[in-house]
């Protein structure tokens, strides 16, 4: 290996300036191509509604020359990068400090997640913008279970989502129960959904397993619009009770909690105690999922996602093992689902749309499959760089699917996409994400 | 009878459509024995490893696992995982399957799921770090430190196994298998690709497992110098039937094997002659 790359090194100058030359020329030529009728020639309706055109020749010549002049820019850049896969040594001293911030970054991250509140209490806008990023956090972290500890990849997510929010929705109008008891009731009942699901599935692999997610996803969201008698149907449930400080309403009545406290009573209150709650469900998923990982459990879902053969040969029952992490990421979006239906008070099917599957499935890849800190980075740059754009109007989506394009050649595996062991001797050493497994379904 | 062999298949047939991988295949593995099952390529070795371990399940015949204590299990009526687990019978692979995400200690500690899940109570004892938990998964730590020393890779516990040489991956391969702490220990071609220190080295790491532990050992192998020292007895298949049986020595004259190995390779025919003399 070596060696070849010692033989190839000394490559000569003239030739690979004609490769560049050539290269740029023949992205010219399809350039000029295609815009000669996009761009060289303009077409109108007439005053009589007849065509007439005009040629812009100038225009579509500056295009082809900064198509050619981009791709020699872009051709010299990667050969002074090299090729795209090639393994780069990061010299130890770089790695030590990179890992020395590694460190810091996720304390620092949580210390000023518990001060947002603190910081922004005058803008309603931020904190209902945390409230927003914090749901997407620990549904990336539920997800993360099945997608990036099992290697399950489940486009149906949003389902487990759904029942959770419609649990607590009809739990609470129909019997007025409070929240704090229907949110285990909204997580135990996800978690059948998702041993529900994972019954007819764990045969299947990869692409099939996804496929059939994405349809139970479908499913549920199409059960919820056409049972009108149960869920309202399209109208949705509203009127769903606002969470309360185990029993003490924040309303501004005479037993609400500014009341006691003698404060005045301010709608930004029950925004800090939504925000609270959230920031406490998603810090309780990220422990249970550490925990999880140390346990055999969590060991024998990073194996079924290394190699599901050896783990039937060293006696892992893969059904319920498979059957666990579908049923404890369901149980994560079953709580999650809770607490989206008792911030906005009123749900309907069109909050559990695929897009939200893919876009919390979107958060985990760009997350780093596996990695708890990276998919709170992901969901932070997700929905918060989402809001960001908000100014490009219809370019949002353009820009942003450019970034994450770039992201994912920047990084493959996602913005940490080493894995920590979950026990270690004598050191705690990151493993390389080349060496570990996407899993296969 | 059940305190002589450990295992003992009986009839056995694989087809596959119209395939006959394995037919009526009768032979016993020795308790405490070392028990290498040979032939030249495609002689059905493999699939005979499969239907034992679970991976298949056998067309006919029977496969009679006899625990020390006199318990018999018929293993062709269980399932991939509940061989390992109920019947104890390990198995590594012909193209190694580790975890090679997950380090060398991972891939041990792994091996233990089973012991493990019942310490952690199914998870929720271990979820609230009770003692009886945090001990046991001391006492796993503290095996696979055993088998790490054991196969010379304690340095390298915390590596990922993706990263070892070759020959620790297969030496790994095999502790992660004595980690199940099975009575049967199935090994498909463990001396594959390894040099020839690598293999003395894996000889006497299975003598030692034998001896010491006393765990009964089938192996398939290619390998004829590690054929020849180490196994108690020899099964030679050919076209899915047994063509031969018996001492290694009693095996490598045999002119029945001589010719299906000259017939099917000729470097492995004259392997065989060559680790008689």
């Amino acid at each position: 290996m070596t060696a070849s790359t010692l033989e190839k090194k000394p490559a000569p100058r003239a030739s690979s300036a004609a490769f560049i030359l050539k290269k740029a020329t023949i992205s010219a030529l399809v350039a000029l191509v295609l815009f000669s009728l996009m761009i060289g020639v303009r077409t109108e309706a007439g005053p009589q509604g007849g065509l007439i055109y005009w040629t812009r020749f100038g225009d579509l010549a500056a295009i082809v020359a900064a198509v050619f002049g981009g791709s020699i820019v872009i051709e010299l850049l990667r050969q002074w990068w090299g090729p795209a896969d090639k393994v780069r040594v990061v010299p130890p001293a770089v790695q030590h400090a990179l890992s020395f911030t590694g460190r810091l970054i996720a304390p620092t991250l949580l210390i000023f997640t518990f001060l947002v509140p603190v910081i922004f209490y005058d803008q309603r806008y931020i904190l209902d913008l945390a409230i927003l990023v914090l749901t997407y956090v620990m549904l990336g972290w539920g997800l993360n279970v099945v997608v990036g500890l099992a290697g399950l990849l489940d486009l149906g997510y949003v389902a487990f989502y759904a029942v959770g929010a419609y649990s607590y929705a009809l739990l609470a109008t129909n019997f007025g129960l409070s929240f704090w008891v229907c949110l285990p009731l909204a997580g135990i009942l996800a978690a059948f959904w998702g041993v529900l699901l994972g019954f007819p599935v764990l045969r299947l692999r990869g692409d099939y397993l996804a496929i059939v997610t994405l349809a139970f996803g479908e499913i549920i969201r199409l059960v919820i619009i056409n049972w009108q008698s149960l869920t309202g149907g399209p109208n949705g449930v509203s009127g769903i009770p606002r969470p309360t400080l185990f029993g003490i309403p924040l309303s501004p009545g005479e037993d609400g909690l500014a009341a006691r406290l003698g404060i005045e009573f301010s709608p930004t209150h029950r925004i800090v105690f939504l925000f609270y709650l959230i920031l406490a469900m998603a810090l309780l998923t990220n422990w249970v999922t550490i925990r999880l990982r140390r346990l055999p459990i969590g060991r024998a879902w990073e194996a079924l996602r290394e190699d599901e053969v050896a783990c039937r040969a060293l006696g892992i029952n893969t059904t319920t093992t498979k059957l666990t992490a579908f049923a404890t990421g369901a149980m994560f979006g079953g709580f999650a689902g809770a607490f989206f239906a008792t911030r906005q008070g009123f749900i309907s099917p069109e909050s559990f749309t695929f897009q939200e599957s893919a876009l919390v499935l979107a958060i985990v890849v760009l997350g780093g499959m596996g990695s708890q800190l990276g998919v709170a980075l992901a969901a932070l740059a997700m929905i918060g760089g989402f809001e960001l754009f908000r100014g490009l109007d219809q370019y949002r989506m353009l820009v942003f699917g450019m970034a994450m394009v770039l992201l994912m050649i920047w990084r493959p595996r996602g913005l940490i996409g080493h894995r920590s062991p979950t026990v270690y001797l004598e050191r705690n050493q990151a493993i390389s994400s080349d060496l570990v497994k996407e899993g296969h379904g | 009878m059940s305190g002589e062999s450990i295992l003992s298949v009986d009839g056995l047939s694989m087809r596959f459509g119209g395939i006959v991988a394995v037919n009526d295949l009768s032979f016993d593995a020795g308790r405490r024995k070392i028990t290498a099952l040979i032939g030249p390529n495609g002689a059905g070795k493999t699939t005979v490893f499969n239907c034992i371990t679970g991976f298949y399940r056998p067309s006919g015949g029977s496969i009679a696992l006899t625990h020390d204590d006199g318990k018999t299990i018929q293993l062709e009526r269980l399932n991939d995982f509940r061989i390992s687990k109920q019947a104890r019978v390990a198995r590594t692979f012909q193209n190694i399957r580790l975890f090679p995400g997950m380090t060398a200690l991972e891939n041990l500690m792994v091996a233990q799921h089973n012991v493990l899940m019942r310490a952690s109570g199914l998870t929720f004892l271990g979820l609230i770090g009770a003692p009886s938990w945090r001990s046991a998964e001391a006492r796993a730590i503290e095996l696979a430190r055993t088998w790490l020393s054991r196969i010379g890779l304690l340095e390298r516990a915390d590596d990922a196994a993706g990263n070892l040489p070759y020959g620790d991956q297969r030496r790994l391969e095999i502790a992660r298998a004595m980690c199940t702490e099975p009575a049967l220990l199935c090994l498909d071609e463990p001396a594959a690709g390894l040099n020839a220190r690598e293999s003395a080295a894996l000889s006497e790491l299975l003598l030692s497992i034998r001896s010491e532990l006393g765990t009964s050992i089938l192996l398939i192998e290619h390998d004829m110098s590690v054929v020849m020292e180490i196994s108690d007895h020899v099964v030679v298949m050919d076209y899915g039937v047994k063509i031969a049986e018996g001492t290694p020595e009693a095996v490598r004259d045999d002119p029945k094997v001589i010719a299906a190995y000259l017939g099917a390779d000729e470097e492995e025919a004259i392997a065989v002659m060559e680790s008689g003399t």
